[in-house]
């Protein structure tokens, strides 16, 4: 269906709703090198501006990629909440966001609402929104989640500790690890990128890493993000898996890419629960043990971008449609990896910015607990400073959970995330504190006693391991 | 589980034990981190030096040829990695004209690409292929010219091989730079280098510098990977990496 607006008597045209959600997108390198970006300031303005006096019902009846050949469309249209829907359902997408912003939408509201909301109605707003907007409507979403911490309360703020090495050496990884735990990193997850992606070593790392957190009597949970085959491999040989991972993307066709689909994050998540770690089926009732990661313009690396028509479908949208894969499966953990990508999805600070702020935005909306490795790469027109206003935006924003990596340098995957540093002082700057359990922990004697020990290097040759 | 011995260091080069002051990182760590970004970024937008690059060819008695990929310009490499894929169309034709002076095609092509640093190239590429060339010396089978490509990425090899006939092509391009590493080389093999081919039907030797891979267990590495891409007829997934310990100390 064209889609039609009259702007000082002149009256512009856009194809579809497909058309019309990547024209209105702010600018992204990404939506550029697939073709489909607006052509100018004017045409995204004037696409904004048509896309704000839009129904939301539009979204229900109209799908940017189709649903005959997308299990992620289908996955949205049969599981979406007519009910939760109803309060906003007369609205268009601009009077969805003067709603979120006014004080109708209060905290209780906007989590009911979440169901009855559509990735792409989400994605929608998200374009006519600022990033004061982003980061005050986000702000009044909690999404609190529960393995062995609870993560996700207000004024609260919790760290994934990532001590990758680039040859998966168990000491380099410890002495990582200790460093971080030293700085107060490590409540969200203790959370490493293995080199190889082999059962061997996922076992290897998890049964390392269950035997720090053990030694230590750490309240936190484990990963270790190889493909989810190979952790499933690694189940069944008795690793110690806590919290099981993948990357995931917004068309069925990235997901394959990824080597994924719908059915086997079923049949991981239900082997995975079967372990009972954690909280899962205990007296706190936890339920959550996914730890996904996604990040715009994935599809587009994988030419699994297109839509309706055969035309490209803008990376932001696509980001969200994402969100609707991790929400069917209640993760623990949500983490849009905003910059890692490379300049020709996301070109510079300002880019990875506003995306890594739409990303948390959209994802909350959407009723996930979302944290952000907020991150580029040396190709990347970006520095330090940039990550710094993205890491106090979303501070503000209420973000779950970051990245804490050794000095901000991952010398595996090779590009700068967030430093343990980068918390204490987003700790400090907010009044936020720790996930409660780990805030207990370090209030404890083990961990005074690590503390007065001081250094990684003195707890190895203590026997840390 | 291994034990950390009291004489030995962290086998680590992560940035641990910084110290703090208040709850930041103190001064002197932070300017060491920026001057190491500094290298990468330099790096990343570093020019290759082809002149230099083709004299030292030209002293080993190897034909070369210098050629540029679509991309132009390092902005527009960076935003459009499709035209860092195929050649100029200037380049393209210098490139045709010599292919038809060839005569038979090239079993080996080598191929040096600036990719995301030319420092890499610059430093690593030709004592790489000295490396290289004098094990697979003398050459059982014809070798066509070394090729010099600026703004150009991995998949761009396919091109050059395809157009000039060659039954395997050897890339040696510069990595994206890390924060430890702005000078990182990797080799892309490919079998029958055609357009369209993926990174799944390559075989990939990575971390090539000083503080990583050695020239000689690259090379060995590269020579290992032509035997087999001669035997099997195919790179990639078919290719097994070399169960030799001596040849699997880098990844």
């Amino acid at each position: 269906m064209v889609y039609s607006h009259t702007v000082r008597g002149i009256t512009h045209s856009f194809a579809d709703l497909r058309t019309l959600l990547a024209k209105a997108s702010p600018q992204r390198s990404g939506d550029e090198l697939a073709g489909i970006a607006a052509s100018g300031s004017e045409e995204r303005a004037i696409a904004q501006m048509t896309l704000a006096e839009l129904p939301l019902r539009t979204f229900l009846n109209e799908a940017v990629v189709p649903y005959e050949s997308d299990d992620v469309t289908r996955l949205i249209v049969d599981t979406h909440d007519a009910e939760a829907f109803a309060p906003v359902s007369g609205l268009s997408v601009g009077e969805l966001r003067d709603w979120l912003l006014s004080d109708e939408a209060t905290p209780i509201r906007l989590a009911s609402l979440a169901p009855g909301l559509t990735p792409e109605m989400a994605a929608a707003v998200s374009k006519l929104m600022r990033a004061q907007d982003l980061i005050y409507v986000a702000r009044k979403i909690s999404v609190v989640t529960r393995f062995r911490t609870t993560v996700g309360l207000p004024g609260r703020l919790a760290t994934r500790l990532q001590p990758n090495h680039p040859t998966d050496d168990t000491l380099g990884i410890a002495a990582s690890i200790l460093d971080g735990l030293l700085l107060g990193s490590g409540d969200a997850v203790i959370g490493i990128n293995p080199v190889s992606d082999n059962p061997q070593t996922v076992t290897t790392l998890l049964r390392m890493l269950d035997h720090i957190r053990q030694r230590y009597a750490i309240p936190t949970q484990s990963c270790v993000l190889a493909h989810i085959t190979t952790q499933m491999q690694a189940m069944k040989a008795g690793a110690p898996l806590d919290l099981l991972f993948q990357s995931i993307a917004g068309t069925e066709a990235a997901n394959k890419s990824f080597g994924i689909t719908l059915d086997l994050l079923a049949e991981g998540h239900a082997m995975a629960r079967e372990l009972r770690r954690g909280g899962i089926e205990n007296e706190c009732g936890g339920e959550n043990l996914y730890y996904f990661e996604t990040g715009q313009g994935s599809a587009l690396s994988a030419n699994a971008h297109l839509g309706s028509g055969g035309g490209g479908v803008d990376q932001q949208t696509l980001e969200a449609r994402a969100y609707a894969v991790a929400r069917h499966f209640q993760p623990f953990l949500v983490n849009t990896v905003v910059g890692f990508i490379g300049p020709e999805y996301l070109y510079d600070g300002k880019q990875i910015q506003r995306a890594g702020l739409e990303d948390h935005f959209c994802g909350k909306l959407l009723g996930l607990p979302m944290g952000c490795d907020i991150c580029y790469t040396n190709h990347a027109e970006a520095d330090q400073d940039d990550m710094d206003a993205l890491l106090t935006m979303l501070g503000a924003a209420g973000v779950n959970y970051i990245m804490g990596v050794p000095g901000a340098d991952d010398i595996m995957l090779n590009y700068q995330s967030t430093s343990f540093h980068d918390a204490l002082y987003l700790r400090r700057l907010l009044g936020l504190r720790h996930a409660p359990e780990f805030e207990a922990w370090l209030a404890g004697d083990t961990y005074c006693e690590l503390k007065r020990i001081g250094q990684p290097s003195a707890l190895l040759l203590g026997g840390a391991l | 589980m291994n034990k950390l011995e009291r004489s030995q260091p962290l086998p680590t080069s992560a940035r641990i034990s910084l110290g703090q002051t208040g709850p930041s990182i103190p001064t002197r760590e932070q300017l060491s981190f920026q001057l190491d970004h500094a290298l990468a970024r330099d790096a990343v937008h570093a020019q290759l030096e082809v002149t230099t690059i083709l004299r030292g060819l030209e002293q080993r008695g190897l034909r070369a040829l210098a050629l540029e990929s679509a991309a132009g310009d390092r902005r527009t490499y960076l935003r459009r990695p499709d035209l860092g894929r195929m050649l100029h169309p200037d380049s393209a034709q210098i490139l045709q004209h010599h292919a038809c002076d060839l005569a038979p095609s090239p079993e080996v092509v080598f191929i040096l690409a600036d990719g995301l640093s030319a420092l890499a190239v610059d430093r690593h590429a030709l004592p790489l292929l000295d490396a290289t060339l004098s094990l697979l010396s003398p050459l059982p089978y014809p070798q066509g010219p070394v090729v010099i490509v600026t703004q150009g990425r991995v998949a761009i090899g396919d091109e050059i091989g395809q157009r000039l006939g060659a039954k395997l092509s050897v890339l040696l391009i510069g990595e994206r730079p890390g924060l430890s590493s702005p000078d990182s080389l990797g080799v892309y093999i490919t079998w029958e280098p055609r357009a369209g081919r993926t990174d799944a039907e390559r075989n990939c030797i990575s971390n090539i510098r000083a503080e990583g891979l050695s020239y000689s267990d690259a090379a060995a590495r590269i020579a290992y990977y032509l035997h087999e891409a001669q035997r099997l007829q195919a790179t990639g997934i078919a290719l097994k990496d070399p169960a030799h310990p001596l040849l699997s100390t880098g990844r």
